[in-house]
């Protein structure tokens, strides 16, 4: 890492100045005490980059992106880790902005994101990517912890439910999982149903670590140790839970509200996407098909097991127009079955499209998040990627042991 | 003085041959001059914040890319304002650039639509063509009324 204490994170983008988003990287980049880096390049280079790099392309911006990328690779800009951005919905930019990050991580292997922005991108969205970009640059260390030691929780704020384990010396000893509905309470809840169940006392407890949406809220009420976004926490915990932390490895998360893809080697993530705020690709898409089929979200799974989605026109991923789709469907005649497995395969199918496209996927592939309960899930990801999906034990709890695991690097030995 | 867009949108060359000729060129920098000194707003470098791509839906849609809006809601009213439009064709990057091709392509379009006088030449690659290149436009900015006739 460079001498400063800052994170320097080199900007690879097309113009974010003038979409109105530039403030808001700076916001995220502060925020984590890092700071965003313009490598230095050669003017006259962007006539001639395009031919050198083998993507002639006719926006100047996207060959300045080029140029910038090859000077990280270079190492003539010292940086620690590199955000590609361009705008959403540009066909020239999203070629470039694959090849470039490709290009940065093969050939630098820093840890680097794409994202695609839109004048209404916020430094809160900002903010998980580019704090795992920080983490994985920063605290390799943390993350090259194997093995749970001592007595420690962990606590997973989520959009939709709250998770927490207690573990005692590398094994889990208590779970708890209740709705997020009131940040804390749901927290409190939670540790609570897996203290009981593990038989400990909360002062007991040698560290917390906290991750998910509301992980500084609770991290600041339980006076948490770790307050750790969830991308490096999950893909850890993940590779933990599977037993494949040395090597390659994907983890795919579909949580309630968002999506990730990350590729991982021996334990740390490498390249990673996380899915933007899309009902229609997550758990909750599911929830409301479980509903709208009469049956528990728990029983889902074994009903898609038996159906057949191709007997199912789905029209939309959208939330709202693709559950129009099923219940469709279902007035035309097809069975319950045939509708939970085309839920399963439309949510599958884009996590697929959109996020599988930019993550290299090797394996074992580790299907993680309440999701991937749902039998048909891991089922239809089978189909279409055809390869074995691997689903651990514990794998709805992911957040919760992959942030005990991490913190119990806070024990402290005596 | 005429009032003269220019494409390269931020060529100083072309900027500074417009002012010679005695008409006011209509270009990027001097509205990003705007921006920058405007007390109360703080998104730099260059003070467009996400109302900028909104204003530049007069010009393109929604699914048009922020970043082609952003930069159309600076250049758009510019050719609103025109009074006559030079445009220069395949220009090196140096000579003066907007960075991306789908806002070059719209502004181009949009000063042609325009029923203003207007000069299309070709960037020089030669010295004779460089002479000849001055040359066109000097004659093109000549044959402009130098004030308002009223």
């Amino acid at each position: 890492m460079s001498n400063s204490d800052k994170v320097k994170i080199a900007l690879v983008s097309c113009g974010s100045e003038y979409a109105g988003v530039q403030k808001e990287l700076e916001s995220a980049a502060s925020s984590l005490n890092a700071e965003l880096v313009y490598p230095e390049m050669d003017v006259a280079s962007l006539d001639t980059i395009g031919q050198e790099f083998g993507l002639e392309v006719a926006s100047p911006d996207l060959r300045l992106m080029m140029a910038r990328a090859k000077a990280v690779v270079e190492g003539v800009a010292e940086v620690d880790a590199v955000f590609v951005a361009t705008c959403f919905r540009c066909a020239e930019a999203a070629i470039v902005r694959n090849e470039v990050r490709r290009y940065i991580f093969e050939d630098s292997g820093l840890p680097v994101i794409s994202y695609s922005f839109t004048e209404r991108t916020t430094a809160a969205t900002l903010l998980t990517r580019m704090e795992a970009l920080t983490t994985i640059a920063k605290s390799k260390h943390l993350l090259a912890r194997e093995n749970q030691e001592g007595l420690t929780a962990g606590i997973d704020s989520g959009s939709t439910t709250t998770k927490a384990v207690v573990m005692r010396d590398d094994e889990i000893i208590g779970e708890g999982w209740v709705p997020t509905i009131k940040v804390i309470e749901s927290a409190e809840k939670a540790l609570q149903q897996a203290l009981d169940q593990a038989d400990v006392n909360r002062e007991d407890l040698q560290a917390i670590g906290t991750t998910g949406y509301g992980r500084f809220l609770i991290g600041d009420h339980f006076n948490a140790d770790l307050m750790q976004e969830e991308i490096t926490v999950n893909s850890k915990g993940a590779v933990y839970l599977a037993k494949t932390q040395q090597g390659d490895a994907t983890v795919i998360d579909i949580g309630g509200m968002d999506n990730k893809a990350i590729s991982v080697q021996d334990g740390i993530p490498g390249m990673f996407t996380m899915g933007g705020v899309c009902a229609g690709a997550s758990g909750r898409f599911l929830e409301m098909t479980s509903k709208r089929l009469g049956v528990d979200i728990t029983e889902l799974g074994d009903l898609a097991i038996k159906g057949m989605q191709k007997n199912v026109e789905m029209n939309s991923y959208c939330i709202v127009f693709g559950i129009q789709s099923l219940v469709n469907s279902l007035a035309k005649g097809a069975t319950p079955e045939d509708v939970a497995a085309a839920a399963c395969h439309s949510v599958v199918e884009q996590i697929f499209e959109q996020q599988l496209q930019e993550v290299e996927v090797k394996e074992p592939l580790v299907l993680v998040g309440g999701s991937s309960l749902i039998a048909g899930v891991p089922k239809a990801l089978e189909e279409l990627l055809k390869i074995d999906v691997v689903v651990p034990p514990h794998s709805q709890h992911i957040g919760a042991v992959g942030a005990a695991l991490l913190v119990s690097g806070f024990v402290d030995k005596e | 003085m005429a009032k003269i867009f220019i494409y390269p949108t931020n060529s100083l060359i072309l900027s500074d041959l417009v002012e010679r000729f005695g008409h006011k060129p209509l270009a990027m920098m001097e509205k990003i001059r705007e921006k920058i000194t405007t007390v109360g707003v703080d998104s730099p470098p260059i003070n467009i914040t996400p109302e900028d791509p909104k204003h530049g839906l007069k010009y393109a849609a929604v699914e048009v890319p922020a970043g082609v809006r952003g930069r159309m809601s600076i250049v758009g009213p510019q050719i609103d304002e025109a009074e006559a439009a030079i445009i220069v064709l395949d220009s090196a990057s140096a000579f003066g650039c907007m960075g991306c091709a789908r806002t070059n392509e719209l502004t181009k379009f949009l000063a042609r639509q325009r029923d203003i006088p207007r000069l299309e030449v070709k960037y020089p690659r030669t010295e004779e063509e460089g002479k000849d290149f001055v040359y066109q436009i000097a004659e093109f900015l000549k044959s402009l009324p130098k004030e308002d006739e009223e």
